[in-house]
Formats: C-alpha cells, sequence, structure tokens
C-alpha cells in the first residue's frame, strides 16, 4: 500500500525538506512507523511515548482527522494522503 | 420586537433552507445566520456572556481595560458590549485580517494591536500575554478558555436551533476557539444522544509560521474531543466555491468562513440516505467585500485566502 504522506513546514527539515513523502503501510500507525525508520527525528515528533499522538498534531486520511476514526488504527488504501498539520489557535 | 438597547438584539437568529445545496434531496440542510447579530457575527453572544460573567464574579469593573486577542469577530463583538458598559477595549489581532475587521474595530472604539500575520491566531495570543504582563490591571476574559465561550451557545445557539428545528440530525460548525460545537454539540446531544456534531477547520496549521516544534501548537483549553463525532479539513478552493454557490442559488451572503461550513454540510449530506443538517454560518459577507470573494478570479481569491485570515 502506497500512500503520500504530506507534511507541515516545521516537520520537513526532519525529512530532508521534502514536502510529501512516499511510505507504505496497511494503517497510519505502519505508515509512521515506517517512516520512523527512515526519519527517526519524524517519528519522535508524531508520536509521545505511550505510543499514541503528539498532543497539538492533527493527522487526517484524506481529510478526516484519525481521532474520529480509529486513531493510529485507521486504515489507508493504496492512494491515500494522509496529511499532517500542527495544532493552532483559530477564532 | 422591541428593546431597550443594542445588546438585546444578540441572539435568536433564523435558520433558513438552503436545500437547493443539498445532493440528496431526502436531506434538507438549514443555515442559522448569525450575521443577523447586532455585531455582525456569532461571537456578539459570547462577548455578552463573558462580559456578564466577569461582572457578576467581580473580576471586571466599571473603567476597566479589557484585553483580548482575537482575529476580529470576538474583538467587534466585545468592542460593543465594551462602550454600552463603560469598559475599554484593547485587542491584539494578527495584521493580516480583512481591512474592514480593523475598520469596524476602529468604529466602535476599540485600540487595537497588531500581531504578526504568519503567527496566525498563536501570534496574538502570545503577544496579549506580554501585554498582560505589562499591564496588569488588564482584565483577560481570553474566549479560548473563558467557559462563557461554551455557555453562551449552550444556553442560546443550542435551545434556539432545537426550538426552531427539534428534527436535527447532524450540526455542523466551523472549529476555531471550539465554543460554538462544544456548547451546541453538548445541548442537542442532552436533547438527541443521536444527533451527530461534526467539526470542519480550516488547514490552518499549514499557514501558520513560527512554529518551531509542535510543542508550540494550541488546543483551547476549552475543547473536549469526545463533544465531536467527526472532523474534517475544508481547503480554502473548497470554501471560495460554496461560498459562490451559497450566493447563486440561495441568495444567501455570507462570511468565507461559512463557506467551509456549507462545504462540510455537503459532504455530510452526500453520506447520509435521509435527514436533516443545521449549519451555522458565523457572519455575513460585509466584511468580506475587499476580499473579491464573489468577484474575482477564483484562483487568486484563494491564493489570497492563503495569506489572509478570514476566520
Amino acid at each position: 500500500m502506497a500512500v503520500t504522506v504530506r507534511l507541515p513546514t516545521l516537520l520537513r527539515p526532519h525529512a530532508d525538506g521534502a514536502a510529501a513523502v512516499e511510505a507504505r503501510g496497511g494503517t497510519v500507525g505502519q505508515v509512521f512507523a515506517e517512516l520512523a525508520g527512515r526519519y527517526p527525528g519524524l517519528g519522535q515528533q508524531l508520536v509521545d511515548g505511550e505510543g499514541g499522538l503528539h498532543k497539538f498534531v492533527n493527522v487526517y486520511r484524506n481529510d478526516d482527522d484519525i481521532r474520529y476514526l480509529d486513531q493510529l488504527d485507521t486504515k489507508v488504501a493504496d492512494g491515500d494522503t494522509i496529511s499532517i498539520l500542527p495544532a493552532v489557535a483559530g477564532g | 420586537m422591541r428593546y431597550d438597547d443594542v445588546l438585546g438584539l444578540i441572539g435568536n437568529t433564523p435558520l433558513v433552507g438552503i436545500h437547493e445545496l443539498s445532493p440528496n434531496p431526502d436531506v434538507a440542510i438549514f443555515a442559522k445566520l448569525e450575521g443577523q447579530n447586532p455585531g455582525g457575527s456569532s461571537k456578539d453572544r459570547i462577548a455578552l456572556k463573558m462580559v456578564e460573567l466577569a461582572e457578576k464574579e467581580g473580576v471586571l469593573r466599571p473603567g476597566d481595560t479589557i484585553l483580548e486577542p482575537t482575529s476580529g469577530n470576538t474583538g467587534i463583538g466585545l468592542a460593543i458590549v465594551a462602550r454600552r458598559r463603560g469598559y475599554r477595549l484593547r485587542v491584539v489581532m494578527p495584521q493580516n485580517v480583512s481591512v474592514e475587521r480593523r475598520q469596524l474595530l476602529e468604529i466602535f472604539g476599540a485600540e487595537i494591536v497588531l500581531s504578526p500575520g504568519g503567527e496566525g491566531s498563536n501570534g496574538a495570543i502570545r503577544m496579549s500575554e506580554q501585554i498582560a504582563v505589562e499591564h496588569p490591571e488588564f482584565v483577560r476574559l481570553f474566549q479560548y478558555g473563558n467557559p462563557a465561550n461554551p455557555l453562551a451557545h449552550y444556553e442560546g445557539t443550542g435551545p434556539e436551533i432545537w426550538r426552531d428545528c427539534p428534527e436535527v440530525d447532524v450540526f455542523v460548525a466551523g472549529l476555531g476557539t471550539s465554543g460554538t460545537l462544544m456548547g451546541v454539540g453538548r445541548y442537542l446531544k442532552e436533547r438527541n444522544p443521536s444527533v451527530q456534531v461534526v467539526a470542519v477547520e480550516p488547514p490552518s496549521g499549514e499557514l501558520v509560521q513560527g512554529l518551531r516544534n509542535l510543542d508550540d501548537g494550541f488546543v483551547p483549553p476549552i475543547f473536549d474531543p469526545d463533544v465531536l463525532d467527526r472532523k474534517f479539513i475544508v481547503r480554502p478552493r473548497e470554501s471560495i466555491e460554496w461560498l459562490r454557490e451559497l450566493l447563486d442559488r440561495c441568495q444567501v451572503f455570507a462570511g468565507v468562513s461559512s463557506g467551509a461550513a456549507v462545504a462540510g454540510a455537503v459532504k455530510v449530506a452526500a453520506e447520509m440516505d435521509a435527514g436533516t443538517i443545521v449549519t451555522l454560518l458565523p457572519d455575513g459577507g460585509w466584511k468580506y467585500l475587499s476580499s473579491g470573494a464573489w468577484t474575482d478570479d477564483l484562483d487568486e481569491v484563494v491564493e489570497r485566502a492563503t495569506k489572509i485570515n478570514y476566520w
């Protein structure tokens, strides 16, 4: 399963400056694990010490926030896009 | 209708059908027009409630100065309420908000401090914290953490929707401070636990600069993730396209963030067999005429929307 992972500006330095990277995995968690193997700094930013999503990061599968799907167990299919965005204020 | 002063006009906004936009004839969509508030947005509700609560608790006294970080609408609401009640207002606002927002704040007598545009609302919050250190006498209402914010919607917006549309199945609204979604969501779920509460958000994390790492991020203290059933991103292009559809097909003139709310409602409608959606349109279109949202080339407007803070 090849998916595209879009990175926010502040995480790009951890992935050799790339705005988007291709990765493999059947779930978001597997995709992140594969990315962490290639880019250890990126892995540390996304997932906290207990294996959950970092508090101030929002992750979307094709624009849907995975916290309201199956969190890191959210399934991904070939061609899906995972977007990572820092949590910021609105209003 | 007759009121003793303009603050009496806050709330009791109408629901208007925008069914033409529904991709499914068995799904009705109603829009709650918050632009009908006297300051032109849903933020009038929280401005009044925050001031009332602060007065009741004795933290706000005549002649005090209120300090608030806001991208605009909360500031405009507060400017009206503060002026009526005899307070001064200092607003910290990102430099890149629409010119009409600044003009309205000036008209109502607020003092404006501009924060770096690239830092978005995070920058305004940070700057207001610095000002608070220099001026400990200022009263901070802080919409992001003030329980009066969701309370205004729990006591006002939510009951109004239930009164006017008890058949509501899904409530869709934009996520900024989260006050609207928290207050309305809690109220509707208490009335009918099967009501779905859906948040739409702009991809603002893409635009905000100056974050060194994710720990610089911000989640409003009033946000309780459990109130929501679903949350998804609506991008600027889709927001502007649906803003234009709203005007062209329904003749409803609303603000840019309303385009995102409508896009969200349409997306949800397409996935339903039948039912009723209520979506909240936070303000009217007046403050965005300078954005060219209805008149300029779509690509140019979208490009501008990535630089100017319309939420």
